[in-house]
């Protein structure tokens, strides 16, 4: 029955990670905009067909530079 | 009727068609190539007519070319990459999102971009190599998302959101739950070989867990009674400090002497449920901000005028603080003036709408002292400065003590005008209740002691003002009246007066009334007028344009227009004048005046024939909020402006309403501090950047906002125009909030009062706290939250009923 021991270290350390985790996202500002980033992950699957027919027709230089 | 496909307005007077497309404007358009040849095209296909049509910026921002307010704006910079950060009033839907994002697409020197939609702002790494960041500001310009810089992002401070509440909570709430597993196998076995060998583990571990959130979680609650107690004021933190120490203390002697397994679950639960509550009652509006002063109006810097030695005239980018007195500037057409100045050259038509909320620009002419804060509406201006951008007539203001003050926690709240009782009642039992054991049973007295301050502990009375002000927050920010903080409604319900600033509060900016006095005009001379304000530009004439018969437009055969003057055309040997008395009846025998009014005024063929008078449209239903306000308040009109419109208000409002006339924003801050010397609790509904001393000095404070993504002078809450007429309603419903609020102290008093009963007898198991607890923190929460479901909904079919 000592295994109880092991037992709650490991189920503790389990739990203190996740904790960790929740720490650091939340440090990280995971939870400071939380709207954005569902919007943001429709677009995904757009970009890389943009992506794939990469031919521009205006110069670039134009457009970051219109006063040359 | 076209609607352009960039921007979704009607095409009114062009219709550019361009790749089978209709666009309302040149600068539509050129978004439109931009981001098809671009591969951006996508963008239309996300929502349909996302775009903003960009704005003329030649020369606004060369300000940018000076590097020491580049330095300033940028978040981060070493000469390689830089980040900056900017708010961008346009961003609206999904569209904006993924073209903001997708800026490396059309400037290669972008890294990278990110939108905060909350917040309307992006946050841009760019190469400082390759760009520049005036070159990013306008290529985000020529799209249609103009940044919006101003003064105070030249002092920005690092930004630290402070997110200890989310970190406490989160602590505390892990500790609840762990605890309560470990605690869980007590309370079902009472002596089972296997858990009485472990027990003293299982509590050890419990009391390791228990030590985060007494003294990093709970610490919020010592301080905050700590500095109760200091100021003698025993707020409601002083018994839940009492209660987590004794629950501490009380529970550390029971396992240290292996008396019991402890409180430790009802402690960190405890700790839990209130911090939850305080977490509750905060709802952000990201994008709205209740602290702004003159230096979100004004911009960064300014263009400087000197001479060098050679006698040519040198323009210079400065910063607006280095901005002296008898400083030469030059103003452009769209530019905040920063400083109070004459005028030296060139048109003044200034528009003070961010000041006074007045829409009418005033013209000037040379000579002519203006004032900060007022916008150019036509050309080029030359100014010499008067006073300096901290000294001005309207920054002055801000330099009054008011502003220094904080407002929050200067009034005693709800909950803490009860816990002075409660606390003092809850000591006295415990005393009582120990001296009475001491001589009957001494062995347990130390326990009926902590039993009666662990039970009594105010946690469902702590709780019912967060959830139920949390409630009633989000019931106003949906029926669009965003307030600042919850405890804004328990002000709201305590108000007497209720004063009211007239332009752009009262009446609205966005429409006049315009009526005419004089001769008649004839068809063909209708015809001649309108087809004149068509062909101008100045705002007088493109409202009266806009609000008369639209029939043959025609090509005029001449057309002048002298700035601040007024306007000749003719056509068909037909004449027509139009613009200032001065300016058309100079040749007249009319000696037509109407003081304080803004008029058009219009002579055919060289004969005055009348004018156009713009009176400013009052809101729909201010009769109807100044009476059912006026049933149990005092109700008062403040207004900045002269007594033009006195006659007017006078019929309009209920008789024996105080109006008040040429109030400058000192005179408005004073007024409303009399009121209060006076004891009047004061509501200030106000707009404009005059206002701001009264919002500020007032109780709570109302801004007036047509639209909510404009900027707003510091108040306590910003109500949507269109939810004007309700203010009364919504002072209605946060009385009845409060109501609530004393409902349920009355049910967590009937909760206290059955663990008393536990508590005095010494009957009180942990279990027994375990359960009572959390039911009662739960009751709490559950009634507060249906009742104010309840009454919201009765607001809201109130609300209907009016429409």
């Amino acid at each position: 029955m000592n295994i109880i021991y092991m037992l709650l270290a490991i189920s503790v350390f389990v739990a203190l990670i996740f904790f960790v985790l929740f720490i650091f996202s939340v440090k990280k500002g995971q939870y400071d905009d939380t709207y954005t980033p569902s919007v943001r992950m429709l677009f995904e699957d757009e970009l890389v067909k943009e992506k794939d027919k990469n031919q521009r027709k205006t110069s670039k230089e134009e457009i970051t530079n219109p006063h040359k | 009727m076209v609607n352009c496909f960039h921007c979704g307005d009607a095409c009114l007077d062009v219709e550019i068609q361009h790749a089978e497309k209709s666009f309302c404007c040149h600068g539509c358009k050129t978004v439109f190539d931009i981001l098809h040849d671009n591969d951006l095209s996508y963008y239309y296909d996300l929502e349909k007519t996302p775009g903003i049509s960009p704005k003329e910026i030649a020369g606004k921002y060369d300000f940018l070319d000076n590097a020491a307010i580049v330095d300033k704006l940028l978040e981060f910079n070493d000469g390689n990459i830089g980040i900056v950060s900017f708010t961008i009033p346009a961003i609206h839907c999904s569209s904006c999102i993924w073209i903001l994002e997708n800026l490396n697409k059309l400037n290669p020197s972008v890294k990278s971009s990110q939108v905060n939609f909350p917040e309307k702002s992006v946050r841009i790494t760019f190469s400082s190599e390759e760009n520049s960041l005036k070159n990013l500001v306008l290529l985000l310009s020529r799209i249609g998302y103009e940044p919006y810089i101003s003064l105070e992002d030249s002092e920005r401070k690092e930004k630290s959101i402070n997110r200890s509440l989310i970190y406490k909570l989160g602590i505390a709430g892990f500790a609840f739950g762990n605890i309560m597993f470990l605690s869980f196998p007590e309370y079902f076995e009472h002596s089972e070989f296997w858990l009485d060998q472990f027990k003293p583990f299982f509590r050890w571990l419990m009391f390791a867990f228990s030590l985060p959130v007494v003294f990093y979680s709970g610490s919020g609650y010592f301080t905050s009674a700590y500095k109760g107690l200091r100021s003698k004021i025993l707020n409601i933190d002083v018994p839940i400090a009492l209660g987590i120490a004794v629950l501490f203390i009380r529970s550390t002697i029971d396992i240290m002497m292996d008396l019991g397994t402890g409180f430790f679950d009802s402690l960190s639960g405890l700790v839990f449920f209130l911090l939850l509550g305080k977490f509750f009652q905060q709802k952000t509006y990201s994008y709205l901000s209740f602290e702004r002063d003159y230096k979100s109006y004004f911009p960064i810097a300014v263009t400087r005028l000197f001479k060098n030695a050679e006698g040519k005239t040198i323009e210079e980018q400065a910063e607006v603080y280095n901005v002296k007195k008898g400083d030469r500037l030059l103003i452009r057409n769209n530019e905040i003036l920063s400083v109070d100045a004459i005028l030296i050259k060139g048109n003044a038509l200034i528009d003070y709408s961010f000041v006074t909320g007045e829409a009418e620009p005033i013209s000037k002419i040379s000579g002519d002292k203006l004032f900060a804060g007022g916008k150019q509406q036509a050309g080029i201006l030359e100014v010499e400065v008067l006073k300096p951008v901290a000294q001005s007539y309207l920054t002055q203001l801000w330099s009054n003590d008011v502003f220094s003050k904080d407002k929050t926690g200067a009034f005693e709240n709800i909950t803490d005008a009860i816990s002075k009782r409660f606390t003092i009642v809850l000591l006295s039992i415990a005393f009582v209740a120990t001296i009475f054991w001491l001589v009957v049973d001494p062995s347990i007295a130390f326990n009926v002691f902590t039993s009666v301050l662990i039970v009594a502990c105010p946690c469902a009375i702590a709780l019912a003002a967060p959830f139920t002000l949390g409630n009633v927050l989000r019931i106003f920010g949906r029926e669009k009246l965003y307030l600042k903080e919850a405890s804004v409604i328990e002000q709201m319900a305590k108000l007497d007066t209720v004063v009211f600033d007239k332009t752009g509060t009262l009446t609205t900016n966005q429409k006049n009334m315009i009526t005419y006095e004089g001769i008649a005009l004839s068809a063909e001379e209708n015809k001649l007028l309108t087809s004149t304000l068509r062909a101008s530009g100045h705002p007088l004439s493109r409202s009266l344009y806009s609000m008369l018969e639209k029939n043959d437009i025609q090509t005029l055969d001449d057309f002048e227009e002298e700035v601040g003057k007024g306007m000749s055309a003719t056509f068909n040997q037909n004449s027509i004048k139009v613009g200032s008395f001065d300016f058309v009846g100079a040749n007249s025998e009319a000696t037509f005046e109407l003081k304080n009014r803004t008029t058009v005024h219009i002579s055919t063929n060289k004969i005055y024939k009348g004018c156009y008078i713009f009176n400013s449209e009052y809101r729909n239903g201010v009769a109807e909020i100044f009476e059912q306000l006026g049933s149990d308040k005092e109700v008062i009109v403040l207004s900045g402006d002269n007594e033009g419109e006195r006659e007017r208000l006078e019929t309009l409002l209920p008789k024996g309403t105080k109006l008040y006339f040429n109030q400058k924003p000192d005179d408005k801050l004073n007024f409303i501090k009399t009121l209060q010397q006076k004891g009047k609790k004061v509501l200030m509904i106000g707009d404009g950047l005059n206002d701001a001393g009264a919002l500020k000095q007032s109780d709570v404070g109302f801004v007036v906002s047509e639209n909510t993504n404009v900027f707003s002078p510091a108040c306590d809450g910003i109500l949507d125009a269109a939810q004007f007429k309700k203010i009364g309603d919504y002072l209605n419903f946060s009385k009845s909030g409060v109501r609530i609020i004393k409902w349920a102290f009355l049910l967590s008093l009937f909760y206290n009062l059955i663990g008393l009963s536990f508590a005095v007898t010494g009957h009180l198991k942990p279990v027994v706290a375990a359960i009572l607890m959390p039911l009662s923190s739960i009751s709490i929460v559950v009634f507060t939250t249906i009742a104010t479901q309840y009454i919201g909904k009765k607001l809201r079919m109130d609300i209907n009923k009016q429409r």
